[in-house]
């Protein structure tokens, strides 16, 4: 493709940059910013007073434009206090995270709200109250967001049990030596994952109506204002979801209308919120590993890789850290790459279902998906929830042929070399598909007025919403972790940072093309690594299931592909994480929807969702 | 099941024999053969997908499995439309809601297939505070299908399970010919807990007992 | 000219229609579902793009070694000349801890005699509803007496019944793990220096070295 956009590389990574940033902000305010000293810990920790005009300082001063992560640690009985924990970067020179705490106490936990400085705090804050029970002053819509009101309790606390609570800590001391046999429901007097509060009667219960999320909409609003004259038109609010055949999902979308214009949308989510974090932070270390898959349950190998990072990062604070060996990378960032193909190949096919071109592109799109899950399941044993990475590298080499073992009656078997298999899907049938996928949509008419400059993102607002990945990049933004904050391989492998500069439907639709292209340009890059570095280990040190963990906290974020995902890992030297969150690109890429969709029709909703591609998994943990 | 049983000849009923050479034209059959025949044949699936296992049901539907050939590609967005729910995936506090409200509306005769270890018990996440242990807690299933997620060809393998189940059934024993309405199953309230109003007096109990208890243990005065 | 792209893309559709022809013609004579057959419309080298329909029941895709579905437990072969039956699992109580659901329960046993514990497991159950088919419990299991199974045809009608398996429905005999994972089965019993179990071969190597000295001082 000739007019192929180049991004500018950005730099490569600066040394720590947190004593400079210390000295520089200390200077302004002397007694608001001091640094965590704490074990294994960095950063700078902010009087809550003083937030915001921190925050704005590093903004507008330092660079950092970029929030990417902000999240609530409870750390109870370890000085009993909530952390609030923020991530942010610069985005134009790239570079590694400045991390920044405000401290509140448990009781009445109370932080000023950072929504005026990074606006992509949003729901990341809804999120902390919601779960941390922390409150948020200065945000305009503090409500919960993954659970209902009414909910009883903010369950991330660590003193808050859910009624299947069994023990703090895995493994559970009834499973063995003297494991009888038992479900959970046995141990719950209502025999249902269900417990109330002490007081709690039925009879003095009222339910909250539905009028009470529908508060705040916008219904004050006089209609004749709105209305053009001489044209009369009716606000409705209507209701997209969570039961929609296009919200990919359960997703629920609330849209005041006027006429047929959308003039404000609220996105309700939560009806996949399955609580990965509190299990997470019961689980053992390694544990976690296959609860990453189930996250965003397309690309569950580079779920892999970023939890993956972010406990080696926290492996590496002790003293007996051996990296991961050049072949494990390798076939690692091989696995990521195959993901990030079948991620867009799938977004790009139910994209166009949403736009009402229903299946047959997305069964086009998805048909040579089926290859590269065949792959996943003859190397890691499942064709969707790999559970391939470990610490220090991967599960298994890859295997010798992609075969079958007939077992059952009629079973069909299929034999080739694994190397012979990657090599006509590297080299001929992916980039066949892809041309086939640009020829059969990039033209098409239909498509071009359904998706030109439809739900734009201009980039100072992608910036500001934190949007990720193919969606800021769609917005004229060339930011790519795995060029601004290097990892893995990536360093020595030729690839550009596709970027597309009208930041609508369509280009997030071609920048997916582009990413894919990308994408096998790596991966041919990778196949005479793989065949260079056959036989050599997969894996440093012995593979334990109870790895040592030092104390300490960690990010590990990688380029998936849908757009940055972190893992903020901490570990207080225990065999289970004390806090594990998630960044979901997924879930703070929805942070810029309502903006995007405002102005435009009814119909376009659903398609301004389908570019954005989310995962409902991921966006509600 | 061998691909005859597909044609003609799985419709015959054994109890009237038919000349070889007419096997193929000619079906003799009773009407609830042919009642079950037709409605094992074309099941319409409601287009509802919800967690992970949603993604290998579309995997299904998809060319390489072609749901088609079950006759269940009319996957129906509405649920008035639809007879047979494929719960794929975590069911949460917060979507039973919903998938009550659903099953309601779809119409008799229903079916309800539970796709993965989170349909049909509660699945990894089960410990979790948010999720239903198991659809069965709340609308009747006709088929589970384990695995996490069951592969396309484990789910056809329910698919066949269940075409065998309305295969057995008979019209003078089915449900939903009986005199009178078939009852709607009661919606879950979200209150400070999912509460199901079908467990009403197991909850005010448990109040009482929880009230009882809360008073004899009222703290005794402290000592000097 | 406006429309053009429609119709291109209108052509690839085309294609698709047609190519599933093509194909038939191509396995005109041949037969379409024998095993040659079946490698070229799966494997990679298919002509055109796409993969054809895999027309399950009468036809399935054979899974590979590593598929991992529901496990179960690996036994001494009933025709084993000593031990016939025998579970290979010693009770060690490793798979159980590294669970990520919690959905193993194990009842260690215990000597009758002596009260001590012995190293095989009384009972054993597996919650299938709960289990996430992770493969960590077959990963880490020091003794290879844990595999993951690759029957996914599992769909009932009741869970209640059926769905917590125990020791009994669970094991399977070691024949059935080396004819459904051979190369697997193959290193593993390179690892642990024989086709039998790990302590079966350290007393049969331990017999071996009690026997070496007599021998030699009888033959002195
Ligand atoms: S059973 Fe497994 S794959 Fe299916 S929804 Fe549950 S966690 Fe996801
Ligand atoms: S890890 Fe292996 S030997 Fe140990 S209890 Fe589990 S199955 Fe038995
Ligand atoms: S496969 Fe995973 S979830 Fe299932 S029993 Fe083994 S360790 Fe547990």
């Amino acid at each position: 493709m000739a007019e192929k956009p180049v991004a500018e590389q950005a730099g490569v990574a600066a040394p720590d940059p947190v004593a400079e940033i210390l000295a520089a902000l200390s200077e302004q305010y002397p007694d608001a910013v001091q640094a965590d000293t704490r074990k294994g810990y960095s950063g700078i920790v902010v009087r809550p007073e003083k937030l915001v005009e921190v925050a704005t300082a590093l903004r507008d001063q330092l660079g950092y434009d970029y929030l990417s992560s902000a999240t609530a640690v409870d750390y109870l009985g370890k000085g009993d206090h909530l952390e609030m924990v923020y991530h942010v970067y610069r985005i134009r020179q790239g570079g590694p995270a400045l991390v920044f705490k405000a401290l509140t106490p448990r009781v009445s936990a109370t932080l000023p709200s950072l929504i005026s400085v990074w606006p992509g705090a949003d729901l990341q804050e809804r999120e902390a109250y919601d779960l941390m029970g922390i409150r948020f002053e200065g945000h305009p819509n503090l409500k919960r967001i993954l659970l209902w009101e009414g909910f009883n309790g903010h369950p991330l606390r660590k003193d808050w049990k859910e009624a299947y609570y069994e023990q703090d800590q895995k493994p559970f001391d009834s499973r063995w030596p003297g494991g009888k046999v038992h479900r959970a429901e046995e141990n719950n007097p209502y025999g249902r994952n269900v417990s109330y509060p002490d007081d709690f009667t039925l009879e003095g219960y009222t339910p909250p109506d539905e009028n009470s999320i529908y508060a705040g909409l916008g219904m004050g609003v006089s209609m004749q204002e709105l209305a053009s004259p001489g044209l009369e038109t009716e606000r409705l609010i209507v209701n997209l979801g969570p039961h929609h055949p296009s919200t990919h999902g359960v997703f629920r979308m609330i849209v005041t209308l006027n006429g047929e214009t959308i003039e404000s949308l609220e996105p309700v989510m939560g009806y996949l919120h399955r609580n990965h974090e509190k299990i997470g932070e019961r689980n053992t270390f390694i544990q976690n590993m296959p609860f990453t898959d189930r996250l965003d349950y397309i690309s569950s190998m580079s779920n892999n890789f970023g939890y993956a990072m972010a406990v080696e990062k926290l492996l590496a604070l002790g003293a007996r850290y051996q990296p991961p060996p050049y072949r494990a990378e390798v076939i690692r960032v091989l696995m990521a790459e195959f993901t990030r193909v079948v991620n867009h190949l799938w977004a790009i096919g139910f994209l166009l279902n949403d736009l009402g071109a229903f299946f047959t592109p997305a069964l086009y799109a998805i048909g040579e998906r089926e290859l590269i899950l065949d792959f996943f399941e003859a190397t890691a044993g499942s064709r969707l929830m790999c559970n391939y990475m470990r610490f220090g590298g991967v599960f298994k080499d890859l295997p010798e042929r992609i075969q079958g073992i007939p077992l059952l009656t009629n079973d069909r078997v299929r034999n080739e070399p694994t190397m012979d298999f990657l090599d006509s899907l590297i080299n001929e049938r992916l980039p066949r598909a892809v041309d086939e996928l640009d020829r059969y949509l990039t033209k098409s008419e239909i498509m071009i007025t359904r998706c030109e400059g439809v739900g734009v993102l201009p980039p100072e607002m992608a910036i500001a919403y934190s949007t990720a990945g193919p969606v800021l990049r769609a917005s004229g933004v060339p930011y790519d972790i795995r060029r601004s904050d290097p990892y893995s391989i990536y360093p020595e492998l030729d690839f550009d940072v596709a970027v597309r500069y009208n930041g609508d439907i369509y280009d997030r639709y071609l920048i997916r093309l582009d990413e894919i292209r990308q994408s096998i340009r790596i991966l041919k890059q990778l196949l005479p690594r793989l065949r260079e570095t056959e036989g050599q280990p997969i894996i440093s040190g012995t593979k334990a299931y109870s790895p040592r963990v030092p104390e300490g906290e960690a990010y590990g974020r990688v380029e998936n592909p849908k757009g940055e995902l972190g893992f903020y890992v901490i570990s207080d030297g225990g065999q289970n994480a004390w806090r594990y969150h998630v960044r979901a690109p997924s879930y703070i890429n929805l942070t810029a929807l309502s903006e995007m969709c405002k102005g435009h029709k009814i119909a376009d909703v659903v398609a301004v969702l389908g570019s954005i591609d989310i995962v409902l998994g991921e966006t509600d943990r | 099941m061998t691909h005859d049983d597909r044609g003609l000849k799985g419709l015959n009923n054994p109890d009237y024999p038919i000349p070889e050479e007419l096997q193929s034209t000619i079906a003799v059959t009773s009407l609830d053969r042919i009642y079950n025949w037709t409605r094992a044949k074309s099941m319409w699936p409601l287009l509802f997908g919800l967690a992970c296992c949603a993604i290998e049901m579309i995997a299904t539907a998809a060319s390489r499995y072609d749901l088609s050939r079950f006759g269940m590609e009319v996957m129906r967005a509405s649920p008035r439309q639809a007879d047979l729910l494929i719960v794929s995936g975590t069911v949460t506090k917060k979507m039973i809601v919903p998938i009550v409200r659903i099953y309601n509306q779809m119409p008799e005769p229903k079916y309800v297939l539970a796709m993965g270890a989170c349909a049909s018990g509660g699945g990894p996440f089960k410990e979790g505070y948010n999720v239903v242990s198991g659809i069965d807690t709340f609308i009747p299933v006709d088929v589970y299908v384990p695995g996490c997620p069951p592969t396309p060809q484990a789910l056809m393998h329910g698919f066949l399970t269940l075409q065998k189940k309305i295969e057995s059934q008979s019209l003078r024993t089915v449900p939903w010919y009986r005199s009178g309405e078939s009852e709607a199953i009661p919606v879950p309230i979200l209150g400070p807990d999912i509460i199901d109003p079908r467990q009403a007096d197991l909850i005010r109990r448990h109040a009482e007992q929880a009230a009882a208890s809360r008073d004899t243990t009222t703290p005794a005065p402290t000592e000097a | 000219m406006y429309g053009l792209g429609v119709l291109k893309g209108m052509g690839v559709t085309l294609k698709h229609f047609m190519d599933t022809y093509i194909e038939d013609i191509q396995f005109l004579g041949k037969g379409k579902k024998t095993d040659a057959a079946f490698q070229i419309r799966q494997g990679s080298r298919a002509r055109s793009l796409g993969l054809f329909t895999v027309e399950y029941p009468e036809e399935k895709i054979a899974v590979p070694e590593r598929f991992r579905f529901i496990p179960f437990l690996v036994t001494n072969n009933l025709d084993d000349e000593e031990n016939p039956g025998k579970d290979w699992c010693t009770s060690c109580g490793i798979c159980p801890k590294v669970c990520p659901p919690q959905c193993i329960w194990i009842v260690r046993g215990t000597d009758p005699e002596t009260g001590r514990p012995k190293p095989e497991p009384e009972e054993f159950h597996i919650d299938i509803d709960l289990c996430m088919n992770c493969g960590l419990c077959a990963e880490f299991c020091p003794f290879d007496a844990i595999k993951m199974d690759h029957d996914y045809e599992l769909a009932s009608y009741d869970r209640s019944g059926h769905h917590i398996f125990d020791k009994q429905r669970l094991s399977k005999e070691f024949r059935y793990w080396r004819s459904i994972a051979p190369t697997i089965s193959a290193e593993e019993a390179e690892a642990r220096g024989g086709w039998e179990h790990k302590d079966t071969l350290k007393e049969k190597a331990k017999a071996a070295r009690a026997a070496k000295p007599t021998q030699e001082s009888a033959e002195s």
